[in-house]
């Protein structure tokens, strides 16, 4: 199955998500509501993506956007599963059953951003302390120790 | 459960704990059955490679569970990009792997140059793949060396320590510095090569080879370094794929994946080279899958050193670049193979002169998380053998 | 009279230890610079044989750090349980013709009981300092100890049996040329036993840096860890002097000064190959180092006796 035999059975399987998908510089880019993101996962895990690069947020004011990369080895290929989070509630559904990676890199996600992965085994910070206050990562993140750069552009 | 909390904005913010009244260090809750010892190794140790803390619970000498427990060296890096322009954060990519900083500046570079759609000079390309294949054997001499000194054969640490300090006289050479090197940029690289630069790699190169085998020989050819590392942290294909290792910790267990032939980057499609696979996943595997990568790493630097004659000296940088990027909004990914697996760099763009957000997807980092996995039912012994298999730069788990 | 002759012994024998671990240190830092392609001391005198001078005086007023959790008055004495045995143990050494410090009739059994007192001062030292590091290579250093004392033992038995006589001036004098081929295999193994003994590579788990930082003096510092050091070359100078002497021949070989100096030279070279094989070999794991005790150099050892019994009856 090549990128483009994929695109076709992603846009039948997801049909009112067919315009959002689409191929950028070779990789997919696919994005699901927040409540479908597990069982969109799971369907690509079975499509033979068995390597979960990586998981992580961006924070667009309102809304964290959550991107995982998927990896195949067998198609050579890889593809971004987006979706989107509300800021006063973010939770979802965490991967880590479907791959093993997830487990730090969500607890990562979590330790930076706050969202909270519903389903997974240990979920703690992993790079600051527990007794951290807030999540740096986030855009409103305020710190004594930020010195912002002056404007000067 | 845990809830989430929105930073408390009424509350003061945290400030920097003063050394006299920073609060004890907690003892996670490890579970605590029957006649086990805690032992705590790190952050400040000789064998973690860095600053890592392990909580060790050992039945006897027997590992029951190691818990890594890692952010000693977060210095926030992904944070700080957002406060600076695209040039501005190459020199922090240098701090992320400072055992192989030419990476980082390269996977940064990709995604930038993803992200504004600027086009790269061959001769540049070709000068990449030389400095980044030369760090990727400076990169697996530090982990080969410290593989024999973990177990006690610390001369093998000074031969390979030998070679790496010839790969990085030719970066001072290159660009003056030997350790944070910010020699690639977005658009090119910093420099042209030096007069007689080429002569001299080619010198390193056809000398590399044959301290390789040296090295082979009596450090992976000695008996009691093959009983310690033959059948120790036995890791296999599968959990190597689902726990998301790269680089030579998953070809050691079989993995048949690197980048630079699956998902070929850069000019490597027109060099001819080998993958080294391991088949039992031990650290033996893991190890010598690195000093067969550092020989083939000389075959590609021959290769590309040939090639670089085409191109006109000079042509380093792409044409029109500005002082000064501010990319259409959107955003990029881009990952190479480095010395430690797949390292990638997720940008995302506002338009503006600063990355919005810059997420940096570690391979160590992911390496690092298999530690409980592949220690588990090992020795205290076998525990640090194991860890420094795994090939951890702390400046790149932490970030 | 013999209490202040003694207390002189005793002050001898420990400035022998002492100035035998500062060259010690210094050989050893070039021989394992040779094996690492570096260059080792060059500093401080002529290739830096002034550079342990330096240091010894730098220890010398190092801070005397106590752990507020150790149990203090066992930490503080623990470094001399450890010493003081290595340093009695010199003692019995035939250095001469029918001379020896102490000229005991059981020096043999002497020399082999007293370095293994040494391992209490060990187990002190790691229990008093109150770290897991620190206990686990307590326990390590223990157990291989008391494991390898068996073959050393052993070892040492065969030419016991052969001279028939445990006063090691007699031992000296019955010894024969021949002894040296039939009793190889007894030295190898008293060589590599006694090499687990004193700790070193690749037998030093009890102080594996990678694993257990220092072992069980991971809390010293200053002169209680150059103590540890002292005790450490030597045991290292003792074992080589002591197998230079009843499995080597010593000053047999030839007559008056100059059986002395090929003596102490055959001595000088079984501590190059201690270091030489330190530097070379890594380390061995603790269920590694247990099989080879009883499964390869006790049934060599008891070979090795048996055969010299059995040759003894045939003299």
């Amino acid at each position: 199955m090549d990128i483009t035999e994929l695109r076709e059975h992603l846009c039948g399987q997801y049909p009112d998500l067919c315009p959002l998908f689409s191929i950028e510089f070779g990789d997919g880019v696919l994005l699901v509501t927040s409540d479908r993101l597990h069982a969109a996962a799971r369907d690509l895990k079975d499509l033979g993506f068995d390597r979960l690069g990586m998981v992580t947020a961006v924070d667009y004011g309102e809304e964290f956007e959550l991107v995982y990369r998927l990896q195949s080895r067998e198609m050579r290929a890889g593809i971004f599963v987006k979706t989107r989070v509300p800021r006063d509630e973010p939770t979802i559904d965490s991967v880590n059953d479907l791959w093993a990676a997830a487990n730090w890199q969500e607890r990562e996600v979590y330790d930076m951003f706050g969202i909270v992965f519903d389903g997974h085994p240990d979920l703690r910070r992993i790079l600051l302390t527990d007794d951290w206050v807030g999540y740096p990562l986030r855009k409103d993140y305020e710190n004594p120790t930020i010195i912002r750069r002056p404007d000067y552009l | 459960m845990i809830e989430p909390q929105d930073t408390p904005t009424d509350q003061a913010a945290p400030v920097a704990p003063d050394l006299d009244c920073a609060p004890d260090v907690v003892m996670p809750e490890v579970i605590h059955e029957g006649d086990t010892t805690i032992v705590n190794i790190g952050p400040s140790h000789p064998s973690t490679h860095g600053v890592c803390r392990v909580i060790v619970e050992l039945d006897g000498e027997i590992v029951k569970h190691a818990e890594p427990v890692i952010g000693h060296l977060h210095r926030g890096i992904e944070k700080m990009a957002e406060n600076r322009t695209y040039l501005q954060v190459v020199p922090l990519t240098d701090r992320l792997d400072y055992v192989g900083s030419m990476y980082a500046n390269w996977a940064y570079c990709r995604a930038v140059e993803r992200l504004a759609g600027i086009r790269v000079p061959e001769r540049a390309e070709y000068i990449r793949v030389i400095v980044c294949e030369l760090q990727r054997i400076a990169s697996h001499m530090m982990a080969i060396g410290p593989a024999g000194a973990d177990t006690g054969a610390t001369s093998a640490f000074m031969y390979t320590f030998w070679q790496r300090e010839l790969v990085v006289d030719l970066f001072e050479s290159l660009c003056g510095a030997r350790l944070t090197y910010n020699y690639v940029r977005p658009g090119g690289v910093s420099f042209d090569l030096p007069d007689g630069w080429i002569e001299k790699c080619r010198e390193f190169v056809a000398q590399h080879p044959a301290a390789m085998l040296e090295i082979d020989r009596f450090l992976f050819g000695n008996v009691i370094f093959r009983a310690r590392t033959k059948g120790i942290g036995v890791l296999d294909a599968d959990d190597a794929v689902s726990w998301g290792a790269s680089g030579p910790v998953a070809r050691g267990s079989g993995v048949d994946w690197d980048l630079r032939r699956d998902d070929p980057y850069s000019v490597y499609p027109r060099f001819d080279f080998s993958i080294p696979v391991g088949s039992n996943g031990d650290v033996y595997d893991r190890t010598r899958v690195r000093l067969w990568e550092a020989i083939e790493s000389c075959r590609i630097i021959s290769q590309a050193l040939d090639g670089l004659a085409e191109f006109e000296p000079g042509t380093i940088k792409a044409d029109g670049m500005p002082r000064l990027l501010a990319p259409r909004p959107g955003d990029a990914y881009d990952h190479i193979e480095s010395a430690r697996g797949s390292l990638g760099v997720y940008l995302v763009s506002d338009g503006s002169v600063r990355p919005y957000r810059m997420k940096v997807r570690s391979p160590a980092f992911s390496n690092l998380a298999l530690l409980p996995l592949v220690s588990e039912g090992y020795t205290l012994s076998d525990l640090v053998v194991i860890l420094g298999s795994l090939d951890p730069v702390f400046g790149e788990v932490d970030r | 009279m013999t209490f202040l002759w003694g207390l002189l012994w005793g002050l001898a024998a420990v400035m022998f230890i002492a100035g035998g671990a500062v060259i010690g240190v210094w050989w050893e830092r070039k021989v394992s610079a040779r094996i690492q392609m570096r260059l080792g001391p060059q500093q401080i005198g002529p290739a830096g044989v002034l550079q342990m001078v330096a240091d010894v005086p730098k220890l010398l007023f190092k801070e005397d750090i106590v752990p507020d959790n150790a149990d203090k008055p066992i930490f503080r004495y623990a470094p001399m349980a450890v010493f003081a045995p290595i340093a009695m143990s010199v003692a019995v050494i035939p250095f001469w013709a029918g001379w020896a410090p102490l000229d005991s009739t059981v020096g043999m059994v002497f020399y082999l009981a007293f370095p293994s007192i040494g391992v209490l001062g060990i187990l002190l030292s790691a229990w008093a300092s109150h770290n897991t590091l620190a206990t686990i290579g307590g326990m390590r250093a223990a157990a291989q100890m008391v494991s390898y004392e068996v073959p050393r033992s052993l070892a040492v038995l065969s030419v016991i049996i052969l001279a028939g006589s445990l006063q090691p001036t007699e031992v000296m004098e019955a010894w024969q040329w021949w002894w040296v081929p039939l009793t190889f295999v007894g030295f190898l193994v008293y060589f590599i036993a006694s090499i687990a003994e004193m700790n070193r590579g690749p037998f030093d788990l009890p102080e594996a840096e990678s694993e257990l930082v220092a072992g069980y003096f991971s809390d010293y510092s200053g002169f209680r860890w150059a103590i540890f050091m002292m005790g450490e070359y030597g045991a290292l100078i003792s074992a080589s002097l002591f197998g230079a002497a009843v499995f080597l021949g010593g000053y047999r070989w030839l007559p008056g000064v100059a059986g002395l100096a090929v003596f102490l030279v055959l001595a000088m070279v079984l501590i190059t190959a201690v270091m030489w094989i330190k530097w070379t070999f890594p380390r061995l794991r603790q269920d590694q180092l247990m099989t080879f005790c009883w499964t390869v150099l006790t049934p060599l050892a008891i070979v090795q006796v048996v055969v010299a019994g059995v040759v003894a009856l045939w003299l």
